[in-house]
């Protein structure tokens, strides 16, 4: 199957592909770039974004699906505008993480991995997102928020419309 | 007592407004050791003879020494080469290059810089983890301020040497902090480890010789430039040189990262940290980052934090990444969630890797929801066994490593949770 990449994506996304693709001996290179604007303005990566990025960077369309489905950041089902992760892991579990997602859960009526019904967020429990220092913590589109408290979770879900 | 003081070199001086600025890295002696290489045309061999004398070693969890590293790479000088930062620091309980790369990032960009011109590298790549959005700004903002000043570029100050610089953002995946798995990912593929050899120094980036360091590594080789390897040396202990970054996470009163001389005692760290919150007892501390073997309370206490220390302690230094927990902890908990991680983190590649994650995590959760049996512990260790040194990265070894360690130290624990013992 091939597409018309400008059909695909935006101008704007083809242009930074190009400065990205600039940096590398490969066009390859610049597949994880490529992947990460095209899902910034679609939600997610559907079969037509693989294609599409394939097309522009003359790469097999496996070679772009596998990098999409390797990599926690891509997703390759529509998620919510904000996707929310919770880090779960070590640092953050001796320091309540438990119970920040499980209020985290109850405030958007969701269970972990689940989208809220307005298509806000999405919660996912995460692996260690290297903020230790202010466990417990998430992430909420590029966003850190550390030192949690249950307390402060609708403050912070309220900037996100 | 005197009291204990971090000493900076790879964190900025407290208390500076900005210090991310190329203004502010300027005030503080910033690129002077690059404009002086550059001016003088500085032999190549020079600048890897004085990382060699400093003692710095890896700071990304090996502890390899920086100037031999560095001293792998081919001396003729045809053909591309790349110096490779990095930063896809993913290790639970490490968050220390976050916040260089936050606050510091021109240090990183002039030691990638010296270290580029020593191996005869005109190109540098910085992989830093998709997840690390400010400090991947501040490093692209660095980028513009050190190219529109002249620092990064063709000819540059007319000196004929040119060198080149660009981030690349990961995307989300632990491997990719194996150097080889990075490479992979910087060319576009899955982040899947290369058999090794060939190394890097011969076939790195794009199939041209490649040095990767650590992102800490490459911070501290602007100051010791400038300042010389003895002063470097003489912060640290024999076979350790200059300052580390420990990242103190867990149940401390003031978690962070410290940078302190190599070679402190765990105490005087665990003071600096605040001690332990609510005046508990220790239990126990993984002193490394979740894959090195966790180590008692009584056993750290005695222990100095630096390569030999941690070893002559059964287990490692790694990034310096500090987990501490207090006399509440779980281990079986705190296990089956480490055995999670490396589960769910596995590339898939070596069978023992890929199907020994998901056996240890799924035995360790049967144990805690009471469902376990007397053979599990055993048949624990053995699968663990199995997997280390088994597999072509050492994400095999980090699955390792904890099983064994808790099993090792917190046995009774375990042991506890199995219905048979308790009725015995």
């Amino acid at each position: 199957m091939t597409v018309e990449p400008g059909a695909i994506l935006s101008e704007s996304v083809l242009q930074k592909i190009e400065a990205e693709a600039g940096k590398y001996p490969t066009r390859r290179a610049a597949v994880k770039s490529a992947l990460r604007y095209a899902q910034a303005e679609h939600g997610w990566i559907n079969e037509d974004v693989v294609s599409a990025v394939a097309e522009v960077l003359n790469l097999e369309r496996i070679e772009v699906f596998e990098v999409a489905t390797f990599y926690d950041m891509f997703y390759t089902r529509p998620v919510g505008r904000f996707p929310v992760r919770v880090c779960t892991n070590v640092s953050c579990l001796l320091r309540g993480a438990d119970g920040i997602m499980d209020s985290l859960c109850e405030r958007l009526d969701v269970e972990a991995g689940e989208t809220t019904a307005d298509g806000r967020f999405t919660v996912f429990p995460a692996e260690c997102l290297g903020a230790c220092g202010g466990a417990p913590m998430m992430s909420v589109a590029d966003d850190y928020h550390e030192n949690l408290s249950a307390e402060d979770l609708d403050a912070i879900l309220e900037r996100y419309r | 007592m005197s009291p204990i003081c971090e000493i900076r070199v790879c964190l900025p001086p407290e208390g500076v407004d900005s210090p991310w600025t190329l203004a502010s890295y300027r005030e503080r002696g910033g690129y002077q050791a690059w404009e002086r290489v550059l001016r003088n045309q500085t032999p190549r061999e020079e600048i890897i003879e004085t990382i060699k004398s400093s003692g710095l070693r890896g700071r990304g969890g090996a502890g390899f020494p920086t100037g031999l590293k560095l001293s792998f790479m081919p001396r003729d000088g045809v053909g591309q080469k790349y110096i490779v930062c990095n930063s896809d620091e993913s290790e639970p309980g490490t968050f220390k290059d976050r916040d260089i790369l936050r606050f510091n990032p021109h240090q990183v960009i002039e030691g990638m810089a010296l270290a580029g011109y020593a191996i005869g590298a005109t190109v540098g790549f910085n992989y830093i983890r998709g997840e690390y959005y400010e400090p991947w700004q501040r490093f692209e903002a660095a980028l513009a301020e050190a190219r529109e000043a002249g620092l990064l570029g063709d000819d540059l100050m007319e000196s004929g040497i040119a060198f080149e610089l660009h981030s690349q953002r990961g995307a989300g995946a632990y491997i990719c902090g194996e150097e080889t798995a990075l490479l992979e990912s910087l060319e576009g593929k899955k982040g899947q480890p290369r058999f090794k050899p060939p190394f890097p120094a011969q076939v790195g980036a794009f199939g041209k010789p490649t040095t990767v360091n650590n992102t800490e590594t490459l911070a501290s080789i602007p100051p010791i430039v400038r300042n010389g390897p003895d002063w470097f040396a003489k912060i640290g202990v024999e076979n350790s040189g200059g300052t580390k970054i420990y990242s103190v996470s867990g149940h401390v009163n003031r978690p962070g990262n410290y940078e302190v001389p190599m070679g402190i005692p765990f105490r005087d760290l665990l003071v600096l940290a605040g001690g332990v919150q609510e005046g508990r007892a220790l239990k126990a501390v993984i002193p490394g980052g979740s894959s090195v073997p966790v180590v008692p309370a009584d056993t750290i206490m005695e222990c100095t934090m630096d390569y030999d220390g941690l070893a002559q302690a059964g287990s490692a230094l790694g990034a310096g990444s500090v987990i501490v927990m207090d006399e509440t902890t779980c281990m079986v908990e705190v296990l089956e969630r480490i055995s999670y991680f490396y589960f769910v983190e596995s590339c898939g590649q070596c069978t023992p890797c890929r199907e020994g994650t998901g056996w240890l995590y799924r035995m360790i959760k049967r144990i805690r929801s009471g469902a376990g049996t007397d053979e599990d512990l055993d048949r624990l260790k053995s699968v663990a066994d199995r997997i280390e040194g088994r597999t072509i990265c050492a994400l095999g070894d980090a699955v390792a490593w904890p099983v064994q360690s808790f099993l090792k130290h917190f046995r009774h624990e375990f042991e506890a949770m199995i219905p048979s013992r308790e009725a015995a």
